[in-house]
């Protein structure tokens, strides 16, 4: 049994006057201390896949399953979902005002930890290893007091996302195009969080438009997500021919 | 697939938590109003000829006007001979009252009101100095209580006597202070000022009345707590304060009421006055029966709150927590009359249901340089409607004057309303006056953000909205703030299935 077994996965996007299918059979398996990386063109469906597992409003599934160490995700809340273990890093993380950083952290750190039966973790260490994160992603510490990603830069939000991941450390990390709008620096500082992350336990579902982003955090798998299906998988070469050839001659 | 959207949210009913009744024997006059009542409510308090003569006049006032409309607020007329204007427990009917002799079945009353009880060991009469009650330093509250119409305790009255602070019953002053309370009754808030204002003035029950002397520091917290709890009376509290120069005080009142089918009225007058150099801040978190969720039963919570900076260098503030009552009518106001002084409005108004809202302030520059900041949080879900309502008048005297204002509405669900009325009217060309205002929803997509971290969507509501509610709470007395913090979770509590 893998981590994550999406099978014959069919979903759609619902919006106020239609639902449009996306996911036309989706199928993916990812196991412990494996990462999957998922390109494709704009508009075939690498989007929907994470926010389908994660539970987001807004989208149906119509066909298929999905299982996380065996449990079936589709049909729980969202917050059940991450309480499981399923982290989605959003490619724009939202601004929540007034609610400071560490207030966030410590609200959500405390749920997971409620959720499993675990004790809460005490205070003063919890605030004491938060800082330190921020500081091993150079971010400055007083962002913890700032409301959650309120004023923060582009590339901030994605750190901070960042450092929610190693913080709370999830069995399987959806990273939705955590790539994008980084300039160089800031990429290879979101690249080595993420392989800070993985280990022989948990596995990462890595979507992303650019190569660039492989080179420094390498895929043991990629795919080619295109029209709701994947047409084609390989490994981090497979990459290297999308760079040079884009998706023409797949599809 | 699961569907977590914020309408979801504010379906089901909400759940309030004081709704109680205490079953005490209590005196309760027969519904109606006409002179006799006046003179029978003047008469049982045994008041001075002054003050009987003073409501008559407000009652005849009172019946020459006419109940305001203008606000955005809807509901049935109001039948006043069907209200009952005097209610008293009968245990508290005979002669002076010591803290031990408080009726057990209030004292449970206020426990489970979760009023901040260290008063309980001072009730008990088992602690005599208050600072050795175990709480933190400085949290020390001196409450008086009142249930229906009366003034139940006073707890920490000498310790404030020996500061020269005096905190007491309203009805009590009369007797002790008269000629305090005969030159400030009605000098912020006269008479006829309102119809509402009228009707309190005429009907008062009791209340509580502060005065801080010259130069002195209240010692400790001021606090009141208000409770309806008899069918079909109304509460008609009134409240003076008056800050001598150079004094400071902060006080807080609280209020619930118990669930009941019928609306209860309540319309209070609180009167602020801050000599020269003195500071008043004046903290509500009002917590009335908001009636069901379909709108039946609750309080109309109409109140007339308004202080006077009288002297250079005053500073009147006003905060506010209003999540109860079924309809909210009130606009704590500052008169900026002495030179440098300031005032300020921090309000936090949150509705649910069929909860109605209309609340702001006014701010009157008369002095020179005085100041003047709002901040104003409405929170609307369900189907209820929040309004904002100030003004800002900048007299021709008052040169230099400056204000700050800052509306936020923050919508949850899409059945809701949120208004914002501000009215500046300034004749004087030196002023400086600043308007900011806002319209938010707590979107799907912060909820989602919070759900995906592993956060309930009750919590995650309750963060958000605490969050939007930060500046105003930041504006509390501490414990009153955390508080706050937990009312407006209960509150919303209702709006998550």
């Amino acid at each position: 049994m893998s981590l994550l077994d999406v099978s014959d996965l069919h979903a759609s996007v619902v919006t106020d006057d239609q639902t449009q299918p996306i996911l036309k059979g989706l199928n993916l398996a990812v196991a412990a201390g494996e990462v999957h990386a998922i390109m494709g063109p704009n508009g075939s469906g690498k989007s929907t896949l994470a926010n389908v597992l994660s539970g987001r409003p807004g989208y149906q599934v119509d066909n298929g399953a999905a299982t996380l160490d065996g449990t079936g995700l589709l049909e729980l809340e969202p917050y059940e979902r991450a309480q499981l273990g399923v982290f989605l890093a959003f490619p724009y993380p939202v601004e929540i005002p007034g609610v400071s950083n560490m207030e966030f952290l410590k609200a959500s750190i405390d749920s997971l930890a409620r959720a499993r039966g675990d004790a809460q973790p005490n205070t003063a260490q919890f605030i004491r290893q938060v800082r330190e994160l921020a500081s091993s992603l150079d971010l400055d510490p007083a962002f913890l007091k700032r409301g959650v990603n309120e004023g923060f830069s582009g590339g901030e939000k994605k750190r901070n996302e960042i450092m929610q991941l190693l913080l709370l450390d999830p069995k399987l990390a959806v990273l939705d195009e955590t790539d994008s709008g980084l300039d160089i620096d800031a990429l290879k500082v979101v690249a080595a969080g993420v392989n800070r992350f993985r280990n022989a336990s948990n596995g990462v579902v890595l979507i992303t438009h650019y190569q660039r982003l492989l080179d420094y955090i390498v895929p043991d798998f990629v795919h080619v997500l295109s029209n709701g299906r994947i047409i084609e998988s390989g490994d981090k070469n497979l990459a290297l021919e999308l760079e040079a050839k884009g998706y023409a001659w797949l599809t | 697939m699961t569907k977590s959207s914020v309408d979801q949210l504010v379906e089901a009913g909400s759940e309030y938590h004081a709704g109680f009744v205490t079953d005490v024997e209590s005196e309760t006059l027969r519904p109606g109003l006409d002179e006799s009542v006046v003179e029978y409510i003047s008469a049982r308090k045994g008041e001075p000829e002054w003050l009987t003569q003073w409501r008559l006049q407000a009652y005849a006032q009172w019946q020459q006007m006419r109940e305001p409309t203008w606000a955005h607020v809807h509901y049935p007329p109001i039948n006043f001979q069907s209200i009952s204007y005097y209610s008293a427990p009968k245990s508290q009917t005979d002669g002076p009252r010591s803290l031990d002799e408080v009726d057990p079945e209030l004292l449970r009353t206020y426990e489970k009101l979760g009023i901040p009880l260290h008063e309980q060991a001072a009730l008990a009469g088992v602690v005599a100095d208050p600072a050795a009650v175990g709480t933190p330093a400085g949290a020390n509250v001196a409450v008086d209580v009142v249930f229906d119409s009366v003034s139940i305790a006073t707890t920490f009255k000498e310790t404030l006597a020996e500061a020269g602070v005096i905190f007491c019953p309203i009805s009590e002053a009369v007797h002790s202070h008269p000629e305090l309370v005969q030159k400030y009754l009605g000098s912020v808030i006269p008479q006829r000022d309102n119809y509402y204002a009228a009707l309190n003035s005429a009907v008062f029950s009791d209340g509580s009345f502060v005065y801080i002397p010259k130069g002195v520091r209240c010692p400790m917290e001021l606090s009141t707590y208000f409770r309806i709890n008899e069918r079909n009376t109304g509460q008609f509290e009134r409240t003076l304060i008056i800050a001598d120069e150079g004094s400071h005080v902060s006080y807080l009142e609280g209020c619930t009421a118990p669930m009941r089918d019928e609306n209860q009225l309540h319309a209070a007058v609180v009167e602020l006055v801050a000599l020269g150099d003195a500071e008043i801040k004046y903290s509500t978190v009002q917590n009335w029966y908001p009636g069901d969720e379909n709108g039946k039963g609750g309080i109309y919570n109409f109140v007339t709150k308004r202080g006077v900076c009288a002297g250079p260098r005053a500073k009147i503030s006003w905060t506010q927590v209003e999540t109860g009552s079924a309809i909210t009518w009130k606009y704590p106001s500052v008169v900026l009359r002495g030179d440098d002084s300031v005032g300020e409005f921090y309000s936090v108004a949150l509705t649910n249901n069929r909860q109605q809202a209309d609340t702001g302030t006014k701010m009157i520059h008369m002095g020179k340089n005085t100041k003047s900041t709002i901040v104003s949080k409405g929170i609307s879900a369900g189907g209820s409607e929040n309004c904002y309502r100030g003004l800002v008048r900048i007299s021709p005297t008052a040169q230099n004057a400056r204000n700050f204002t800052q509306c936020d509405s923050l919508l949850i669900g899409d059945r809701c309303g949120a208004h914002t009325f501000p009215y500046i009217e300034n004749k004087n060309n030196s002023a400086t006056i600043e308007h900011e205002a806002s319209t938010s929803k707590v979107s799907d997509d912060q909820l989602f953000a919070c759900q995906q971290r592993g956060i309930e969507t009750e919590q995650a509501v309750s963060m958000i909205v605490n969050g939007f509610c930060k500046e105003v709470f930041r504006e509390l007395p501490m414990e009153f703030a955390v508080e706050a913090g937990k009312l407006l979770e209960v509150s919303l509590e209702g709006a998550v299935g």
